[in-house]
């Protein structure tokens, strides 16, 4: 732009007249254009995949689920809502819904409270910090077949590890792959492994990014470490908590691979203890319903679900990480301190707790502020 | 991106978009030219489709080079068959786009293809009669009268069983003396039952590993088990035979007959190691897994018997799908395959057993002999068995998914330590669910 800007009186000047504005009048409509385009021509590549492989499969789904459609005999007759009264029918559906649910609980809590603990472990000054850093992240990089193998054989009932050494500590085995809740927690034990390490390096990227003159005046201002990191580390990486909290939703939700490859059939047990709402629409499509108009029914409701608990962990993250909603409750307490100070000033009976306990609310507030 | 999606629903995602794509497009792949290009001197290659391991080796498909020099075979292998399943289900959805010349199946897919006749070339060859043992190609032939499928293997059943356990338990352990003991020629549940009573009396180990596979072995000698001729299923609530096999099941079962594992299970596979059973259904195919597992254990033998009558447990055959570009060159190529010289070779490197009935009788397999089982002489005892099996049991459309509610009932039962009623009454549910 500021080469046009000089350009421009230069020419101006050797050639006069009503002329040369058309000109440049045409170099600039292209300029214009170049700014105006360019920017959504260069980003198009990710639109036009996303509206490929993203909104026409959500689309083409929809379709679908309205119809009477079989794997292999293709498109039946259009039924309207039934598939979605179907699947509604289905008790397996809602035991597949408790499922989900108790392994997304079962694996985002931990996984969040634990990674984040991790990460300001590893943000402080430790020695050989790449290291461990990348120790965390290990997990991540197996395949998770190669988890599921191993987390195999560690629950396995009869002769599996961890039941061998509670056989050996005189503890009664526990049914891994019987007990409903105790298969939930295997499974969310191989989810936990997996993620916990990736999701403590987001976090770390973000505390790394706190300015550390904010810890400088924490520790002034006598914050211990504890104090420091609820008070200046969690409000900062506010929006990456939100991040991670949300994808660890959606990742929680769509949880496929480890109750899969957890038992042989792959079918969530004899009693689809551990089924969950993704394996139960990869059955009723490609298992014995072979029923696609039914299946993309699940997929739907389970699209509407996703961004339901999204929203509300959205809400839910935003109020436990954010300092915001505090503020405005505590300057009208000062406000109201103050003009309580003020009345008994007027009326010339100073209060000597009621004086110096608004100021100390004063200072906090705009510590905060700044923070 | 990469985070909001974990790779389970990403794969899940792929599938099915790429599913759901390859359905928008199955309309228009549909009418595909059929049996073209057909010139003797054209080299073409043709693909060949098999999963777990069908014995054809390099060497063997080389063979076919030889005899037809404008022919390239390639083999492409999956390594589960529920792989080439899932892989095979798609691809006829999406109109046969990448399917290979020549597609390997196995005889539980059959009653679910056999629907769409259409789909697959109709094989039926005058020449090629009398090839296979009967009861093989009827279950490749649709109801109009069309064969889908050559047979390639089947699953003739005999029992393996622990002689040094047997010996232990102070039962007779020579593989004559097992099958004198479980009844001869007429051997009977009853008698496989009642040795399994004397056995678990006195010794650690369980009789038998799986009660899911005892009743598998039960309802492969019922001919019409879960479905009328028709193909209309029976009510599972009014079904008598099949609620008195489940009886019978949970009821050794509470006898502790049963090791109580789920087959293929990481349990099961360690249950080789500890002792966990001293017999099993033992079709052909099942001496390879049992000796993979049984890796330092070395007393298994297998006994020329089987309670009720012969049985017969899986076994695959070739198809060629209907899209495919050179349907009659990959015609001659799964006949080719499927000739008794062939499954001879293959029966020696892969151990499966052959469906023709001059390979079955051929000095190969009757002077095979399995050195891991003792010596056994597993060619001859396999097709005594295969010779036992009379029948065949009728697999509608309905059968697995019925099948699998009388399953998980058992498994319920066997692995969950619930109570049959209750376990039943969740089948009887698990039956309605399925909309019938």
């Amino acid at each position: 732009m500021a080469a046009l800007i000089t350009a421009e009186p230069a020419r101006g000047s050797t050639s006069p007249g009503p002329g040369t504005p058309r000109r440049l009048g045409f170099s600039q409509t292209l300029s214009r254009w170049d700014v105006k385009v360019s920017p959504y021509l260069y980003i198009s590549p990710f639109f036009v995949l996303f509206a490929l492989t993203g909104l026409f499969p959500l689309g083409y789904t929809a379709v679908v689920s309205v119809y009477d459609w079989n794997l292999l005999g293709g498109q039946g007759e259009f039924v309207g809502l039934q598939n979605y009264a179907d699947v509604l029918g289905q008790p397996t559906f809602w035991k597949s819904l408790v499922n989900t649910l108790s392994i997304f609980l079962l694996s985002a809590v931990p996984q969040v409270i634990v990674a984040i603990t991790l990460a300001a472990l590893l943000d402080r000054n430790i020695r050989s910090a790449t290291f461990w850093r990348m120790g965390v992240l290990i997990p991540y990089v197996v395949a998770p077949i190669a988890v599921s193998l191993i987390f195999g054989r560690l629950f396995a009932d009869q002769y599996g590890l961890i039941n061998e050494l509670l056989g050996g500590l005189g503890i009664d085995p526990i049914g891994w792959h019987t007990d409903r809740l105790a298969s939930h927690v295997a499974i969310a034990a191989m989810v936990n492994y997996r993620w916990t390490g990736y999701n403590a390096l987001i976090f770390l990227a973000a505390m790394q990014a706190v300015p550390r003159d904010l810890y400088e005046a924490a520790t002034i201002d006598g914050a211990g470490p504890w104090r420091q990191f609820i008070s200046v580390t969690v409000p900062q990486i506010r929006s990456t908590i939100i991040f991670v909290v949300i994808t660890a939703s959606i990742g929680g939700l769509q949880i496929f691979d480890e109750p899969r490859l957890f038992d042989t059939q792959g079918l969530g047990g004899a009693d689809r203890q551990w089924m969950t709402t993704v394996l139960y629409m990869y059955d009723v499509a490609w298992g014995n319903q072979r029923d696609f108009g039914r299946a993309a029914a699940v997929a739907w409701m389970l699209f509407v679900l996703i961004l339901v608990i999204g929203f509300l962990n959205f809400m839910l993250s935003q109020r436990i990480a954010s300092s915001g909603p505090r503020a405005p409750r505590v300057r009208r307490s000062v406000t109201r301190g103050l003009l309580a100070e003020a009345r008994a000033a007027a009326a010339g009976t100073p209060r000597g707790a009621a004086g110096r306990g608004p100021d100390t609310t004063a200072t906090t507030t705009t510590d905060r502020r700044d923070a | 991106m990469l985070s909001s999606t974990r790779s389970g629903g990403r794969r899940l995602a792929a599938t099915a978009g790429i599913a759901t794509l390859a359905l928008g497009l199955s309309a228009c792949g549909g009418g595909s030219d059929e049996g073209e290009g057909g010139t003797a001197d054209e080299p073409i290659t043709l693909t060949v489709a098999t999963f777990n391991d069908f014995g054809y080796t390099d060497e063997l498909l080389a063979k076919y080079t030889e005899e037809h020099p404008n022919v390239t075979v390639k083999q492409t292998v999956a390594a589960q068959a529920e792989d080439a399943r899932t892989n095979l289900t798609t691809k006829l959805a999406a109109g046969g786009e990448g399917l290979a010349d020549v597609e390997a199946i196995e005889v539980d897919w059959i009653s679910e293809l056999a629907q769409y006749p259409d789909l697959f070339t109709d094989l039926a060859d005058p020449e090629l009669d009398g090839r296979w043992v009967d009861w093989k190609v009827a279950q490749a032939t649709t109801s109009d009268g069309k064969l889908i499928g050559y047979g390639t293997d089947i699953g003739p059943e005999a029992i393996c069983y622990r002689q040094d356990l047997l010996e232990d338990a102070g039962l007779p352990s020579a593989p004559d003396e097992v099958a004198e003991l479980l009844g001869g020629d007429d051997a009977t549940w009853d008698d496989y039952f009642a040795a399994g009573a004397d056995f678990v009396k006195n010794s650690d180990s369980a009789w038998y590993d799986s009660g899911v596979a005892i009743y598998q072995g039960l309802v492969n000698q019922i001919d019409y088990a879960y479905e009328n001729e028709d193909g209309t299923p029976k009510p599972l609530a009014d079904n008598a035979e099949i609620s008195d096999l489940y009886g019978t099941v949970v009821e050794q079962d509470e006898a502790g007959l049963s090791a109580d594992l789920e087959q293929w299970s990481e349990d099961w596979t360690s249950g080789f190691q500890n002792d966990a059973f001293a017999t099993m259904l033992c079709p052909a195919w099942m001496t390879g897994p049992i000796e993979s597992n049984s890796g330092g254990v070395d007393g298994w033998n297998i006994a020329d018997v089987f309670p009720g009558g012969g049985g017969n447990w899986g076994g695959s055959f070739l198809t060629v799908p209907a899209s495919g570009e050179h349907t009659t060159e990959a015609k001659e190529l799964a006949a080719w395959l499927t000739a008794p010289e062939q499954q001879t070779a293959a029966f020696e490197n892969a151990g499966t057993f052959p469906s023709q009935v001059e390979a079955q009788g051929s000095e190969q397999v009757q002077s095979f002999t399995n050195a891991f089982m003792n010596d056994a002489p597993a060619g001859q005892i396999f097709s005594n068995r295969a010779q036992a099996i009379e029948g065949n049991p009728f697999k509608g459309p309905n059968y697995f998914a019925i099948h699998q509610a009388v399953q998980d009932g058992i498994k319920r039962v066997e692995i969950n330590g619930e109570d049959p009623a209750t376990s039943w009454d969740k089948s009887l549910a698990a039956y309605d669910e399925l909309g019938l």
